[in-house]
């Protein structure tokens, strides 16, 4: 009789990809069947041919994915069973006494990979510029249908399941204290988890503001609040994520455009590079002159679009905005509680917008931490992870204090 | 030197020679496709189910000939001309009854000259199709620029308002001085832009995809509201129509409004091509009902679609690989989608069942205050031409009736 409680179990994670996937993923590169140019000087009709046409070059000639998977492995990874899903996590204990467990959570399109240069500054600060009293355990799950978790096979993974399946982990993990952070979809999943408020968050920080909605509608559309040419300026921007035309493709028919990102390698770099104009304009740099900035290097842009490629992703990951947009519509109708933990919210300048602070405090009453980082954008952690980790410290340094860390 | 200048305006014979090695390669393609996996519902709710794909791939690959469409094409009068800097290819089909009228066909997305096929000799030679020799038209069929054998256009500019004054040019080349359009999908609203431009000789226009909406509901419908008050039971239906076709079904069309570039994928992937194009709606569902029922029939007797005749259409967009440069007219295009353009030249409309809204009259004649027929039939849907041949010729040839 060997019972083993296989539910809760947590078992340790590596990766390894056959020879035959990474030869097959690089001749489909050679073979892609290639579209005109497009018609204009810039990026208006969305990837242009030349930069992707060196990214192919350059996936093909140089790229070396082993790279990126002995760094992943040389990392404690884990993957346990949370409502019948495999989860992915990669799991890093500070050398510290006192750390605080911080959970991270990535967006789309993105993967545990935008987060592995702020694993070394925030679990081991003294080795980077910080001392040991700002050290955190890292907790970094890959989103169900992203990476190496399972693809949910039913409807109902949303950010507010995904929130509760984390405060499993947590608390399967044993902590009795935590803190938790995310931008883009990660936000939605952080959100979430702060509404739920387990009793152990003891607080959350952005870096993107995806409240509930109508708390973000009654926050910009407020004429008393939005009255600011600040104000005007950031609706702009907001309404510009959604002029893009992903969001809504991904929300409605995240099947249809399943097809062709399973099957097209480089069908797939394009969707997944088209995400918004100032991230764009960084990876061309990287591709096209060499500027490289910060940490969104040639190398580190590929081990996120391998790794959807390698682990056939793109659908389930895409699907994550189909249970988002019903979610949303269930949460006009019936609003979830309001978020009462501390939140603290960092804006990065080249992020999609730059979120008022009156916008945060009508989204959040509890904002016990607000920054304008120096420099990033949307991919902030991925694109400066000193800068990320520094705003780590600094929004739960409040927090740690209270609950007696360090 | 006059040799130049004639060339600019010389009407070249043209016919489709696809090469073996094209076919291979589509199929090698389509056989060694990487698949996502299946959706999480269990109907259309999340795009193109991977059944439906699995099974497609698989005929497509095994048993569908390409050379048999061809085949068809090769006895039809095709013919390639420059317009305004570009190659336009067209099927020109003159009627064997004299004083046959001259008729322009416009197709649409994700459509070609394939779905106007069955309609050539049931306008051309009515009396072999339960009409007389007064209701014969010659025909013109383009293809759209970007689409089809027609060149891509390599500089911006060609929405509906430039190829519909290609359109009067091409017309005009063939020597027509009083001649008729019709369209639906795309090619609705390029029939509507010559309806404004009204170019001479152009008698009156045909539309299976009206734009019939009052501005000033338009302006409601935009703004996602509910249906202002005052409409009657009709108006009422086709506010809602479009306002959940506005808020659910017309995702893939804002995508390549805004980035159609980015759909590197449909020029790679036969497959990803294959489920891009079969993702529109009609009044039924999304994929397109009609379409959906097509895939499931072999042949039909009345014209009906077949399963065939739907990759006849996606393979020419792959063979000619037209993907993207046709998803570039969405963004070409500025303007509204079924509001009232101001047309007032004659108009004749033909409301199907099975479209994505059905126009009432009262906003048609409203729309189009010039308009000579109104009616609506009792089937067919969003690709009327090609669901009902039989049916749409009735409606060309009751539509334009009163010009003769």
């Amino acid at each position: 009789m060997t019972t083993i409680d296989t539910t809760t179990d947590i078992r340790p994670f590596t990766i390894a990809f056959s020879d035959e996937e990474l030869d097959d993923l690089r001749r489909r590169i050679e073979m892609t069947r290639w579209p005109d140019k497009e018609l204009v000087g810039d990026a208006s009709q969305g990837v242009q041919v030349a930069l992707l046409q060196e990214i192919a070059r350059y996936w093909t000639d140089e790229y070396d994915w082993r790279k990126l998977e002995d760094k992943l492995n040389a990392l404690p990874q884990y993957t346990t069973e949370i409502e019948g899903l495999g989860i992915h996590f990669i799991h890093v204990k500070s050398p510290h006494e006192n750390a605080l467990p911080l959970l991270i959570t990535h967006g789309w399109p993105g993967s545990v990979i935008e987060m592995l240069e702020v694993i070394g500054p925030l679990s081991d600060p003294t080795a980077h510029g910080g001392d040991g009293e700002d050290a955190f355990d890292v907790v970094i799950p890959s989103l169900p249908g992203y990476g190496f978790s399972e693809a949910p096979t039913e409807v109902g993974w949303n950010a507010g399941r995904i929130a509760a399946a984390w405060a499993e982990l947590m608390h399967r993990l044993g902590y009795t204290h935590y803190v938790a952070q995310g931008g883009d979809q990660g936000a939605g999943v952080t959100d979430a988890l702060g509404r739920l408020a387990p009793g152990e968050l003891l607080g959350v920080h952005f870096n993107l503001l995806s409240a509930a909605p109508r708390e973000l509608l009654m926050a910009s559309l407020n004429l008393r609040l939005a009255f600011s040419s600040e104000d005007r300026e950031q609706l702009k921007k907001v309404l510009n994520v959604f002029m893009r035309g992903y969001i809504a493709e991904m929300g409605e028919h995240p099947q249809t455009v399943g097809y062709p990102f399973a099957d097209s390698p480089i069908g797939l770099a394009a969707w997944m590079l088209d995400h918004d104009a100032d991230s764009y304009a960084k990876i061309s740099h990287a591709f096209l002159d060499g500027q490289v900035s910060g940490n969104l290097t040639r190398e580190h842009v590929l081990d996120n679009i391998t790794l959807y490629w390698l682990t056939n992703t793109a659908t389930s990951a895409a699907r994550l905005y189909w249970e988002g947009s019903r979610a949303t519509a269930a949460a006009l109708k019936d609003p979830p509680p309001h978020l009462t933990i501390p939140v603290g919210y960092t804006v990065f300048p080249d992020e999609l917008f730059q979120a008022p602070r009156h916008w945060l405090k009508s989204a959040y009453h509890n904002l016990v931490y607000f920054n304008v980082a120096e420099k990033g954008g949307h991919f902030a952690a991925w694109e400066e992870p000193e800068i990320f980790a520094a705003e780590m410290r600094a929004g739960f340094a409040s927090l740690r204090r209270k609950e007696g860390y360090s | 030197m006059s040799a130049t200048v004639e060339a600019a305006t010389e009407i070249r014979p043209f016919d489709v020679d696809i090469p073996d090695e094209a076919l291979d390669d589509l199929r090698r393609r389509i056989s060694a496709t990487n698949w996502p996996e299946k959706e999480t519902v269990a109907d259309h709710s999340q795009g193109v189910p991977l059944e439906l794909m699995q099974e497609l791939a698989r005929y497509w690959a095994a048993e569908y000939d390409w050379r048999r469409v061809e085949a068809q094409l090769h006895t039809l009068p095709q013919f390639m001309t420059e317009i305004d800097g570009l190659d336009i290819h067209f099927i020109h089909v003159r009627s064997p009854h004299e004083h046959a009228l001259p008729l322009i066909v416009n197709h649409g997305w994700p459509g070609s000259i394939i779905e106007q096929l069955k309609l050539i000799d049931r306008l051309t030679n009515p009396t072999a199709h339960g009409g007389t020799a007064n209701d014969a038209f010659d025909l013109v069929i383009p293809s759209m620029p970007g689409y089809g054998f027609s060149g891509k256009p390599t500089s911006t500019g060609w929405g509906p308002e430039r190829m519909a004054r290609a359109w009067a040019e091409l017309m005009s080349r063939l020597g027509y001085t009083g001649y008729v359009a019709q369209g639906g999908d795309w090619g609705a609203f390029v029939v509507d832009q010559m309806g404004l431009q009204a170019p001479a000789g152009l008698l009156a226009i045909h539309t299976n995809y009206p734009g019939a909406v009052p501005v000033d509901v338009y302006e409601v419908l935009l703004g996602g509201g509910p249906a202002p008050s005052g409409l009657s039971a009709e108006e009422q239906r086709a506010y809602e129509q479009l306002d959940k076709t506005f808020k659910q079904k017309v995702a893939y069309a804002k995508y390549m409004a805004a980035r159609p570039q980015t759909l590197y994928g449909i020029a790679d992937s036969p497959v990803g091509l294959a489920a891009w194009l079969l993702d529109h709606d009609d009044g039924g569902g999304e994929p397109a009902t009609a379409v959906v029922e097509a895939l499931s029939r072999s042949r039909s007797a009345t014209g009906e679609l077949t399963r065939d005749e739907v990759l006849d259409n996606i393979t020419l967009f792959w063979l000619t690989k037209t993907g993207v440069s046709a998803s570039r007219l969405y963004w070409e295009y500025k303007g509204g989608f079924w509001d009232a353009k101001g047309v007032s030249i004659p108009v004749a409309v033909s409301v199907f069942p099975n479209e994505a809204y059905q126009a009432p009259r009262s906003w048609t004649e409203r729309a189009y205050p010039n308009l000579i027929y109104f009616n609506e039939v009792d089937k067919g849907g969003h690709f009327a031409a090609w669901e009902q041949p039989q049916l749409f010729s009735e409606e060309v040839r009751a539509g334009f009736r009163s010009l003769r």
